[in-house]
């Protein structure tokens, strides 16, 4: 219920103009006393103040997604707020948001109804503030544009502030959500990047801008293979470079690595500059430990061998042998996709201040929160002192998963606490590209069969990688995860089976953007398009019949056990019928069957990851050795769509990171160490390679999905299946290293 | 002491001759508009106008900066509305922004020497600077944007 009150109350109230109602999604407020009065916590994503001012809380990291610009739309839009008069503010890691961390392309729907029913709640408080003061129903009065309208009357919310902020906060049950037709923000296009002023004028501040008085710059040596030491240093020259101030060896890393520092020695200046020449200048005897004897080149056989005996099957249905047994037609292939660095055009940057029990960060961090527990793990903080650990969130120069790795923030606060400054840690690309979190090198086995009609009557996809879970668990040996790409693909096949191999692990495995989508929708995708060209068949009708009948997939049905990203079948099922519209959609919008030039070709591949359903056409011309791509078209399903530009800005996107991991993306370890340092070693697409992209967005009322990520696993396999239909030639091996991308 | 004038100011700074150009302008003089992205002068993020002339300064010792002209994306104009940026915002062309002052530095200076580039003059110009996020097309057209606007304020037809 809410309360009335009286008119009389109202006009007190609003005379003294000092309120400010905050209020939060989740119910049962409690009091903070170190917040301004009026406060409540926990769970607070909106407040406005007596000036009508509305702050919106964006507690998820902004790292190009959008996300800054697009979550307060749920707010703003159910709220009736006017977005001029709207300020959003970063948030900085703590618990009371739910969980912060952005990773996995859930932002959106992990927070969709949350953030409408805070808008909805504030609207409903002004609307009976307006009522109570007209003294008239509240279905009566009508909410617009940051004003309360009755009849002929209106009232800025501004005034409305003080006698709302009196009322009981309704049920969450009882909220009225705005239907479509009633949105103003959500779904339309042409909203602006709340940040493209600062971004464009150099004022936006990235985690390698941070500067705070008395603060020093440090990089660190690392040991060049992972769980290696220092044996002996000597700093003598690397303390006559002017502006080196301190040197602090860092504690080893022991297993498991997570997000523990890696090690080495740090050099800490008053710039930049000295703390590079410093650590040029340091002479470092390194024990590299067992991971030493890891070379890429060697592991290959080992792979291969364990490709071969696969320890687990996770899914299967009928019996796949028998199927070969009968089959007309059975091919055979394998694939191999590199190691991947994230390669974050910033760098891993934190900046740590230490003040008594008091810690401060700033960072480019995709997880505050993990950042914050890692902080109180190195500082040895216990956990009832979280809230004297405070991280904030700066503007993260990408992150594709690097960044919700928290070891460089570790590092910045143990450096702060040893050398008693304020340091900023910075990461050269060097150290970004040799200490990452890489993504596995993978081999992959398919195999198929058709029948006399060239119906597909099995599907076999094994798989092995360095696993995950390694990093986490020394013992960790199992590849993964077929939950990505490969378990969970919908062709509509009797006979499956999907495998996994094992394997030990020599340096730190993380989730780069789609995780092992990259690989497995890459192999999985070829196959198919390779399973076409033996049947004889356009390979985008070949597609849409392997998926088959309008239906959803029961993964549970062949005793998979599959994740679905951590969401309900019921909620999020696996719908055929919108995996193939995209399909269609981007071949039709891409001119797929046109007659094409000697030498051009087109390719298709379609996958539903991170809930969503991409289908990708390529084009291109090839002559020779050369290929450039001439077209891309991307078609996206990813239920009901906040802000049509970001959806399409991440389309471009995932299509130019596929671009250099196909062409470019190879990480590779010779006695442990990573080989490339750079982007001359690692390289990265350019303009002149990257042709229109044109993305086409299926109108949907189904919830919202992810769309960070699923737009990157169908591009690869697109593009190769396009050389082949240019020049017959199949490429089955990422990167792709004979061709030149012009 | 290094003297030198950056967007507009006469600007001594204390600072040794080998050290890069960018770490001047970012630690020393806090201008931190220009990125770090390499250190090699091989993404462009560093990129500023020296002597009006688009140049890698995380490769430019302050030895070579000294008594030169230089002027970076907080200089670029009075108050953030060069065509470039403008045409940047309303396209929405940035990601995460980290490589976008870079980019508009290069994407100014190509502009200043060619009023109507085509898409293979911007490919040219362009090609320095890395987006790992994925808005070349968007930079394409956007500095086409800036010229079509520039040129029709100059009263040219575009």
């Amino acid at each position: 219920m809410i309360k009335k009150v009286s008119r009389r109350k109202f006009l007190q109230g609003t005379g003294l103009a000092s309120g400010t109602l905050v209020l939060g999604v989740q119910f049962a407020p409690v009091f903070a006393a170190n917040h301004e009065p009026m406060s409540f916590s926990p769970d607070v994503f909106v407040s406005m103040d007596e000036t009508g001012q509305v702050t919106i809380i964006s507690h998820r990291s902004e790292m190009g997604q959008g996300i800054l610009s697009t979550l307060p739309l749920l707010v703003a839009d159910e709220m009736e707020a006017d977005w001029q008069r709207v300020t959003v503010k970063q948030a900085i890691g703590d618990a009371k948001y739910g969980s912060q961390n952005t990773d996995g392309s859930r932002s959106v729907r992990k927070n969709y109804t949350k953030l409408k029913e805070a808008g909805a709640i504030m609207r409903t408080l002004i609307q009976q503030a307006a009522a109570n003061v007209w003294a008239v129903p509240i279905d009566q009065v009508r909410i617009e544009n940051h004003q309360a309208i009755y009849q002929n009357q209106t009232i800025d919310f501004k005034n409305l502030v003080k006698i709302a902020s009196t009322l009981e906060v309704p049920a969450r049950e009882s909220l009225k959500l705005k239907t479509e037709a009633e949105q103003k923000y959500i779904g339309k296009p042409g909203m602006k990047n709340l940040d493209a002023h600062e971004v464009v004028t150099g004022q936006a501040k990235f985690g390698y801008d941070i500067e705070i008085p008395g603060m020093k710059t440090a990089v660190i040596a690392r040991p060049p293979v992972v769980f290696g030491q220092v044996k002996s240093f000597d700093a003598s020259e690397t303390l006559k470079v002017p502006g080196v101030v301190k040197v602090i060896e860092m504690p080893a890393l022991t297993p498991p690595a997570a997000f523990k520092m890696l090690g080495g020695i740090a050099v800490i200046a008053d710039n930049t500059w000295a703390a590079i020449k410093g650590r040029e200048a340091l002479k470092i005897e390194w024990d590299h430990g067992s991971n030493a004897s890891y070379n890429t080149k060697d592991h290959e056989a080992v792979f291969i061998q364990a490709l071969e005996n696969p320890k687990e099957v996770v899914r299967n249905r009928g019996d796949v042998e028998a199927a070969k047994k009968d089959a007309s037609k059975h091919l055979e292939a394998e694939y191999h996709v590199a190691g991947l660095a994230h390669a974050t055009m910033e760098p891993p940057a934190a900046t740590a201040r230490i003040n008594g029990d008091r810690v401060e960060v700033w960072a480019c961090t995709q997880t505050p929160q993990a950042a914050q527990g890692n902080v109180m793990a190195t500082l040895e903080i216990p956990k009832e002192k979280a809230a004297n650990v405070e991280i904030n969130v700066t503007l993260l120069g990408g992150g594709f998963g690097r960044k919700s790795k928290p070891d460089y923030v570790a590092e910045a606060a143990y450096l702060a606490n040893e050398s008693k400054f304020p340091v900023k840690v910075l990461w050269t690309r060097e150290d970004e590209i040799k200490h990452g979190y890489y993504h596995s090198p993978s081999y992959q086995k398919l195999s198929g069969s058709l029948d006399v009609d060239n119906k597909v009557t099995s599907w076999y996809h094994a798989m092995v990688n360095h696993p995950i879970g390694a990093t986490f668990d020394p013992a960790a040996k199992l590849a993964g995860s077929t939950d990505l790409g490969q378990g969970d693909m919908m062709f509509d096949v009797p006979n499956i089976k999907i495998a996994l191999g094992e394997t030990d692990t020599f340096m730190r495995i993380g989730w780069v953007r789609s995780v092992t989508n990259i690989n497995n929708v890459f192999a999985a995708s070829s196959f198919a398009d390779e399973l076409a060209h033996l049947a004889g068949q356009d390979p985008k009708d070949f597609l849409l019949q392997m998926i088959g009948s309008d239906r959803i997939e029961d993964f549970a049905a062949d005793d998979f056990k599959y994740s679905n990203y951590g969401e309900s079948p019921e909620q999020y099922p696996a719908e055929t019928s919108r995996l193939k519209n995209v399909i269609q959609v981007a071949a039709d919008k891409a001119g797929w069957g046109q007659e094409l030039p000697e030498g051009t070709g087109m390719g298709i591949a379609a996958w539903r990851s991170f809930l969503s359903y991409i289908a990708v056409v390529v084009k291109v011309s090839t002559d020779g050795n050369k290929v450039k791509i001439e077209d891309i078209h991307m078609a996206v399903d990813a239920g009901k769509i906040l802000n049509p530009d970001r959806v399409k800005s991440q389309m471009e996107g995932s299509a130019i990171f596929g671009t250099s991991l196909a062409f470019y993306g190879e990480i590779t370890a010779k006695d442990g160490a990573i080989e490339q340092g750079n982007f001359d070693s690692y390289q990265m697409s350019r303009i002149n390679q990257i042709p229109e992209i044109h993305t086409h967005i299926i109108k949907s009322d189904a919830v919202p999905t992810g769309v960070g990520e699923p737009g990157l696993p169908p591009f690869a396999p697109a593009f190769c299946n396009a050389i082949f239909a240019a020049n017959g030639v199949r490429h089955r091996r990422l990167p792709l290293k004979n061709l030149t991308l012009v | 002491m290094i003297k030198l004038n950056i967007n507009g100011q006469l600007t001594t700074l204390d600072v040794s001759e080998d050290m890069p150009l960018l770490w001047a302008l970012r630690d020393v003089a806090k201008l931190t508009g220009s990125k770090y992205g390499c250190g090699k002068g091989i993404c462009g993020a560093c990129t500023v106008h020296i002597d009006g002339q688009a140049m890698r300064s995380c490769i430019t010792p302050m030895s070579y900066a000294k008594d030169k002209t230089i002027t970076t994306i907080e200089g670029l104009s009075e108050k953030g509305d060069h065509p470039v940026q403008q045409a940047w915002q309303t396209l929405n062309v940035a990601q995460c922004g980290y490589c976008q002052t870079g980019q508009i530095m290069s994407a100014s200076a190509l502009l200043a020497n060619n009023a109507s580039p085509t898409d293979d003059d911007i490919n040219n110009a362009m090609a320095g600077n890395i987006c790992r996020c994925g808005t070349y097309p968007r930079i394409r057209a956007a500095i086409k944007l800036a010229a079509k606007s520039t040129n029709n304020s100059n009263g040219e037809t575009s």
